[in-house]
Order: C-alpha cells, then structure tokens, then sequence
C-alpha cells in the first residue's frame, strides 16, 4: 500500500503557494494576453464544421493532407483580417473534422470563404467559344474574342454551384452541353463543383468573358509546391511564377512540349497553344505555352497589375486543396445569446457553489469550512489553468466546459466527503484526532487516486477520440480531475492535519465538525493511550485460538459500548 | 444535521445495519421494472433526436413577438418545408426546419427576425447537415467502447474482475435508465446530451469505485477468519459507505439543480439544460446502483468462488456452535439481525435458518480490519492472506 501519510504540511502547503504564485505569474505576465479565450457560444460568431473527403473515393485522407488543407483554411480566413479566428482539426483519417471559428463576422461571409477552398487542375485548352449559349450567340456579337487570359479575383465565389459540362470523351452530346452553357449567367462563374480531371470539361472563366473547352488534366492542383507574384525583369509589370515537384514538372514538361508547337488559341484551331487552370469547375487563369518547359519552374505572363499576380498566384498555391470538403454544421451565435450563455453559467456555478459550501458548513462545521476553502482555491486553480491554457495551446472555454466545471464541484467535494467521513470512521474507532487525519488521509488517498483515475480516463479517452463540443469537456473534466487531486493532497490534508494539531480540534470541540461525542466514539482523551484497541485486538486473537470461550468476551465487549 | 451523524456513527459500528446485499431480490426487482420501463419507453416511443442527428436548421429568436402560427407561416413560404416551433418559458423561440443551405439561412432567419421583431443577427442559427449527428455518436461510441475495455483492465487489475463485472453491470443500469428517462419525456437528444450521457458513465464508476474500495478493504484477508461471510463484509461496506454516498449524492446534485433552474429560467432550452438534465438522472441513478446493485453482483459472483463457500460454511458452523454453548447472546444477536436472512435463502453455502453475524460481530471484525492496518508489522497480515 501506499506510504504513510505526511506528517510535514507545511512543505504541502508551500509547494501548493509556489504552485499557485508561479500560474499567477505566468497567466498575468505584463504584455501577454490574460483573458480567457471564450468559444463562440459564449462570445457570439460563427463556426463552421467541415469535414474532408477524399478526392478518390475509398482511399485515406493522410495527416500531411490534413495539415495542408487546414493551412490553406487558415490563410483564407485570416484574409477577412479577424482577429483570433480559429481554424482547428478534430479527429484524424476519413473520420477527421475541420472546424472553423469567427467571432463575430456573419456566417454567410465565412462560408463562403472556406466553400472557395477548392480543387485545382491544369488543362490543355482544346477550344475556345463565346461566353454566350450559340443559340444567343447569332443575335448578339461576341466581341471579346481573343483576349488574353485574364487574371484571377479573389472576391469570385459563394455558395452556389457552378454548371460545369463534363464528358468522358469528346463527343457530339459534349459539344452540344458546351454550347447550351452560359458564361453570361453569374451561377456558371461562381465555381464550387470540382472536375473530374480524367474527364474532358467545359466551363466559363471567373470573369464570364470566355467559355473553354478542355481536354483531360495534365497536372493535379497537388503538384504545385510553390507560387509567387514578381516584377518581371524589366521592373515593369507582374508575373506569377510556380514550381511543380517532380512528378508534376514531368508532367509539364511533356504538355509543354506538346502544346507550345501548337496554333494560337481563339483562332478556331483545335486543340491549341495554351492550358486552363482550373478552380472548381471554373477557369481562373489560361495562358499560352510560349516554349517547352523542362525544369519544373514555370513563369505565368500576362497584363497583371500587382494585386492580381498576387491572387493567382494565392489561388495556385492555396487552392490546391489535397481534398473536397462537406460543410456540415454551421452555427451562428448571436453576441448577445452568447453573453447570455456566459451569465447563466456563470449564475448557476456561482448558486451551486453556494449552495454546496451551505451544506458542507452545516454538515461539517469547521471542517466544512477548510471544504469551502479548498472548493475556493480550487476555483482559483482552474481560473489560472484556463488563462494559462488559453495563452499557449488555444484552449477556447465553451458552453459545454463551463458545465464540466460546474459538475466538477460535486466531484471536487466529494473529494473531501471521502476524507472527512474517513477520518469520522478513524475517530469513532477510538483513535485521536492526530492520528485520524493521518491514517484516514492514508485510506482516503487510495480511494481518491483510484476513483480520480477512473475519471481522469475517461476524460483522456473522449478528449482524444471525439469531434465537436464533447473535446472542450472532456478537457475542462480532466483538468478539473488533476486540480482535485492537487487540491486534496496539498491543500485540504495539511490543513486539516495544522488544524488538527490546535485545541479546538484536537479537544472535540462541538463546532469543529469532529466532536467525538457527536460522532459517537470514545472521546478523544480516553483513546489517546489507544489501550481500547490493542485490548479489543488482543481480545480478538484469544478468541480466535480460543473459540468456544469468545461469547463471553463479546457479551462483555458489548456491554461496554452500550453502557 | 446530528442525527445523520449519529445515525453514521452506528451505520459504521454495524449497530444498524440494512441489508443492503441480503435483500437483493428486492433491490433487482426494482431495478428490473424501471429497466423494463426504459427499454419500453425506448422501443415504443424512440427517442426524440435533435438536428444534429437529422440533419436541418434551428433558429433560436430571443424575446419573440411574433405568434408561433407566424413563426410557421413565414417559414412554410419560405422554405415549403415542415417546421418545428417551440416556445421557451424565457420568452426564446426555436424554430427547427428542414435542412438549408447557408444562404437560405440567413435569408430566413431575417425574414423570421422582421416577422418577430427582433434584428436578424440576434438570432442564433444553427445549420446541420444529416451525416454529422451520425459522426459525432460513432465517434462517441467508439471512444466509450475504448473507455471501457480500459477501465475493465483497470479494475481487474486494481480489484478484481469480479468487481470489474459489478461496476459494468451498475454502468449499464445506469446508462439504460437515462436513456429510458429521454425516451419516456420525450426530451429532445443534442450532442450536449451525450456529453451528459458520458459524464455519467465517468460519475458512476466513481462511485462505484468509492464503495468498491471499502469492501476490498473490509475483505482483504477474509477467508483467512471465521467470523464473517463475505456478503456481510461487503454489506458493512455499503453500510459504512452509506453516508457519504447521500452527501456526495447531494453535492453533486446541488450544482446540476442549479443549472436546471437558472437554465429553464433564463435561457430556455439549450446546450447547458439539456446537459444538466442528463446529469441529474445519471447521478440519481449512478447513487442508486453503487448501493443497491453494484455490491450486491459483486456478492452474488464471490459466492461462486469455492473460498468464500468454504467461508460461508465455516462461518455458519461457528454461529451454531456458539449458539448452543451461549443461548443467551446468540438470541440477541439473531434478534437484532434475523431480518438480514431473508433475500439470502437459495445462496448455495447459506442455511437461511441459522443465525447471521450479530452487529457486535460485524463491529468487531471491522474494528479488527482498521485496527491492524495501522500496526508496523503489516507486512506479516499480507503474507497471511
């Protein structure tokens, strides 16, 4: 079993001083932030959960795929200039969620941020048509034929789904939808359907001015490692400059070879000279091959002005999700309902606080009162925990922590039941009131550290394998475990053992909670020489070798505790 | 507040004594009716899952003024679909509808706010798609199902798996009753009620490990004596237990009541109500098992172990020779204790007409037990066993 208990509290207690002195530090050090990060539904925002699918059905997403989608997020959303936004991963594999939080920004805003995250192909350019339906087409004049590919705008995007035409070949049907499609209606431009890379496609471009046919991917959105907006050579004008891992630079360089002998697109050649970049179903850049490219290393030119090489190149870098993603739960909270949440917690903490610690001084009188204290620093404990979780690993407190805090206060007093019921058992065994501190403290830490660990499990367990809000529980539950268990070890034992060492405790006094007459035990005076036991154990034994004679005894032994 | 004390006071001498493990016929039975009743409730009524299980989209209008017929009207034109309108006792309306798309959402939720007066953006929206309720319970299955086969390890390992067996037995009476409790009001299911659902599951084994540690405590080195059966160690232990179970019980209960009164009053429904209201069927019925079903399993499956037969046995044999040889006493003692006999009669090694341990035997074998477990020389009591 485990060691005597301790008979210096003073080290306890000191070590618990430093303990809270050094979180104080740390959690209000000058110049840091000391709040305590609210979840959403205490703050008021949005939250949007995502979770990644595979491109190709039947196959796992990689942590690496992960990792590189929720950058991808984050970038985006940071683009809103919100502070604390929050793009977190729950969960790993196929099973994995993405959640992002906004403070404050409407959800319509968000969602459409996180649904632009998309799939990017590059394509040989086979046609290019008149953004018109060709029944339209005899009325009104294309004009803009022949333009240059245009560059790419980050406000394009929202919720609704581009019209894509996708084909497994090219066939007459295939020419007929791409004919029928309309790159004049803003639904067409809005992208949000991915490709199927291995399929021809016809779609619009992001500014409706052209309408591209498409031959098969030559290269995955995955492929690009790198992408950059720069002044050209000459200090005039902007080009986008990308790197393909090898994979994809071989890839390039076979299309590039290809495609630049070509004719010039927009002439009526088919196929021609150029390759679509595709974002979601729609083109946001084209350019020509001027010549084969063999290193990996491409140069986009085109009349760019600074903010739209940046964007295409933020596009070729960002948009190449390594997944699609479902929107599965979205969830907007008002500020002033998540206020509200916050007050109510916070109330029914504070009633339910107020009414255990009423119970624990009527029932334990002055040890109720080292209970309330200890309930008190514990609160303490957990308040600089948060702060401090807060600042370096981005815990974020929400609705469902607050009540694993407030349910944590019965399990937190239990704690101390356990203890003083078990120090109550000692002192009705006739031992003195030193000696029950120590020796129930003993029994008591047993239980606790067994039944601790119970829930401390189940904390680890449901933090690690749950999405959602669970997670934030099952975090403040384990925390609030450890600070139980901090708490009872250098807190409540060696103040009750200081206490135990004064008059008013050691001497039973009625207030004190261990009055022995209340208890019902030998009063503390006539147990002290513990003669009663060793008696009683002697007794025994002798009974034990000697059975038939033990009746008197006991008859005896009985009247003793009746008189 | 003295009574229970004193009565706690007797309550650990073994003075008075209930037959908690004794009457486990009664306790089952109990037990077995309302078990029945939740599995009713769960087969007939179902249970009723909120939108994060169906998938569809919940606004939440705080200090409406519009009517719920309103409410539908503007929803039915809107949407076409079926909805869901409930009133809160705070004034917080709750429109559920089928599922949307984001911008739907928005476009609703501020035709919604003008039909009830009330800014769009103070309106709480909350859009789900059908497969994420799914995700989030497999999810939480599986994490139980870890929890559980863990927790099984543990317990076989700091106890035994007898007890392992009684603590999982409590568990899942507990489970199925909160369950039951949700199919029978018809209370709505949210992820925050699995929440509850889990911490249940955390606060009953708790529980069950406090009481659970006082019988291995009452029982280390218990076939090594004659005094006492192991069913009347274990009863001591629930007995001696008995008085922190209410109090721990109670101080529980008291923060979760809180959240319930403050939450119905000043929130409506919502994550925290329907937390606190799983909690507080889980804690009642959490108590309620470590006492009266959690021990008397684990009785019921030492029986079976040929020592505690043997004990059964030897304890018996004791009894009646004492009885002969000391009339007097042993009619006392079988006066204050003959009711303990009666849930007891078909356990194997048992003769129901013989006397039981008299509570001055029970006091002193577990005075015994806490008397030597302070003496230096412990290691020797551990080689004895």
């Amino acid at each position: 079993m485990a060691p005597p208990a301790t008979s210096k509290p003073g080290r306890s207690l000191i070590a618990l001083i430093v303990l809270l002195i050094g979180g104080v530090v740390w959690a209000f050090w000058p110049g840091t932030d000391s709040s305590v990060r609210l979840g959403l539904d205490l703050q008021g925002g949005t939250q949007v959960i995502l979770v990644p699918k595979p491109v190709v059905e039947g196959t796992e997403i990689t942590e690496e795929q992960l990792a590189q989608t929720v950058e991808i997020i984050r970038a985006r959303v940071d683009g809103l200039g919100v502070a604390e936004a929050e793009v977190t991963t729950q969960g790993s594999g196929n099973s994995a969620a993405i959640v992002v939080a906004v403070p404050g920004v409407g959800q319509d805003r968000v969602v459409e941020l996180v649904q632009r995250t998309a799939l990017l192909n590059f394509r040989p350019v086979w046609n290019v048509l008149s953004p018109l339906p060709v029944d339209d087409a005899a009325q009104e004049d294309a004009t803009d034929e022949g333009e240059a590919a245009d560059s790419g705008d980050a406000d394009q995007g929202g919720a609704q789904s581009a019209e894509i035409v996708q084909a497994p070949e090219y066939s007459p049907e295939f020419q007929a939808e791409v004919d029928a499609l309309s790159c004049i209606d803003p639904v067409n431009l809005a992208g949000g359907t991915p490709d199927n890379p291995a399929e021809w496609l016809g779609a619009c471009d992001q500014t409706g001015l052209q309408k591209y046919v498409m031959e098969p991917a030559f290269i995955e959105g995955v492929s690009v490692t790198d992408a950059n907006a720069q002044l050209t050579q000459q200090g005039i004008g902007w080009v986008v400059t990308l790197e393909f891992d090898s994979e994809g630079a071989g890839a390039l360089a076979d299309a590039s070879t290809e495609l630049s002998a070509l004719p010039e697109c927009g002439t009526g050649a088919t196929p021609c000279n150029a390759f679509a970049i595709v974002l979601d179903g729609v083109v946001v850049s084209a350019p020509r091959f001027n010549e084969p490219i063999l290193g990996g290393q491409a140069q986009i030119e085109g009349d760019f002005n600074a903010q739209e090489a940046r964007d295409l190149a933020n596009v070729l870098k960002y948009g190449a999700l390594p997944v699609t993603l479902d929107v599965v739960d979205i969830t907007s909270v008002s500020a002033t309902v998540g206020g509200d949440q916050l007050r109510a917690g916070i109330i029914a903490g504070l009633i339910g606080l107020a009414l255990v610690s009423l119970y624990l001084l009527l029932y334990y009188r002055l040890l109720g009162l080292v209970a309330v204290l200890s309930l008190a620093v514990a609160g303490a404990l957990l308040y600089l925990f948060v702060v401090i979780f807060s600042k370096t690993i981005g815990l974020t407190l929400t609705l469902a922590g607050v009540a694993g805090a407030i349910v944590a206060v019965g399990i937190t007093a239990d704690s101390f039941i356990v203890y003083f019921e078990r120090m109550r058992d000692e002192l009705r065994d006739g031992r003195s009131l030193r000696q029950a501190c120590d020796s129930g403290w003993v029994r008591a830490r047993r239980t606790l550290l067994a039944a601790d660990f119970v829930t401390l499990l189940a904390a680890v367990v449901l933090y690690f394998l749950s999405i959602g809000s669970v997670r934030g529980f099952a975090f403040i539950l384990g925390l609030t475990t450890v600070i139980d268990l901090i708490i009872a070890f250098w807190f409540t034992h060696p103040v009750v053992v200081l206490l135990g060492r004064r008059a008013f405790m050691s001497g039973g006094s009625k207030w004190s909670g261990l009055d022995p007459e209340r208890l019902g035990g030998h009063s503390a005076i006539e147990s002290l020489a513990g003669r009663s036991r060793r008696k009683r154990r002697d007794d025994y034994r002798e009974r034990e070798s000697e059975k038939q004679a033990s009746e008197e005894q006991e008859a005896q032994d009985s009247t003793e505790v009746r008189s | 507040m003295s009574g229970i004390a004193g009565i706690g006071q007797r309550l650990y001498r073994g003075e008075v004594s209930y037959d908690f493990v004794g009457r486990w016929k009664r306790w089952y039975v109990i037990s077995a009716i309302i078990l029945l009743v939740s599995v009713g409730s769960l087969a007939f009524r179902g249970l009723n899952l909120g939108i994060e299980f169906r998938g569809g989209a919940d606004f939440a209008i705080p200090s409406a003024t519009c009517s719920v017929s309103e409410a539908r009207d503007v929803v039915e034109t809107e949407t076409g679909g079926q909805t869901i309108v409930t009133v809160a006792s705070s004034g917080t309306m709750r429109v559920q509808t089928i599922p949307l798309t984001s911008a739907e959402s928005v476009a609703l939720a501020d035709s919604l706010g003008e039909a009830c007066g009330v800014p769009g953006s103070d309106i709480t929206v909350q859009v789900v798609g059908p497969t994420w309720g799914a995700e989030i319970s497999s999810k939480a299955l599986q994490g139980l199902v870890i929890f559980l086969v863990l927790v099984t390890i543990f317990l076989s390992i700091y106890f035994e798996w007898r007890m392992a067996v009684g603590a999982l037995v409590a568990l899942a009476h507990d489970l199925v009753i909160t369950v039951g409790i949700y199919a029978l009001f018809g209370l709505e299911v949210t992820p925050a009620t699995a929440i509850g659902v889990l911490t249940i599951l955390a606060y009953s084994l708790y529980d069950t490990v406090v009481v659970y540690d006082k019988v291995k405590e009452n029982t280390r080195g218990i076939a090594g004596q004659s005094v006492m059966t192991y069913d009347e160690a274990a009863n001591l232990a629930v007995n001696q237990t008995v008085v922190r179970s209410i109090n721990t019980s109670l101080t529980s209960l008291l923060p979760v009541l809180a959240i319930i009164i403050v939450g119905a009053g000043l929130l409506g429904a919502g994550t925290l109500l329907d937390l606190a209201v799983a909690l507080a069927v889980g804690m009642a019925a959490g108590t309620y098992s470590s006492i009266f079903i959690a021990t008397p399993v684990l009785a019921q499956l030492k029986r079976q172990q040929p020592e505690m037969k043997a004990l059964a046995a030897r304890v018996q044999a004791r009894r009646k020779q004492a009885a002969k040889l000391a009339p007097k006493s042993g009619e006392a003692a079988s006066g204050v204790s003959g009711e303990s006999g009666d849930g007891s009669d078909d356990a194997p090694a048992k003769d129901s007409a013989s006397p039981t341990a008299s509570p001055e035997q029970l006091r002193e074998y577990a005075r015994l037990q806490s008397g030597e477990r302070q003496q230096p020389k412990r290691q020797s009591r551990r080689k004895r066993r």
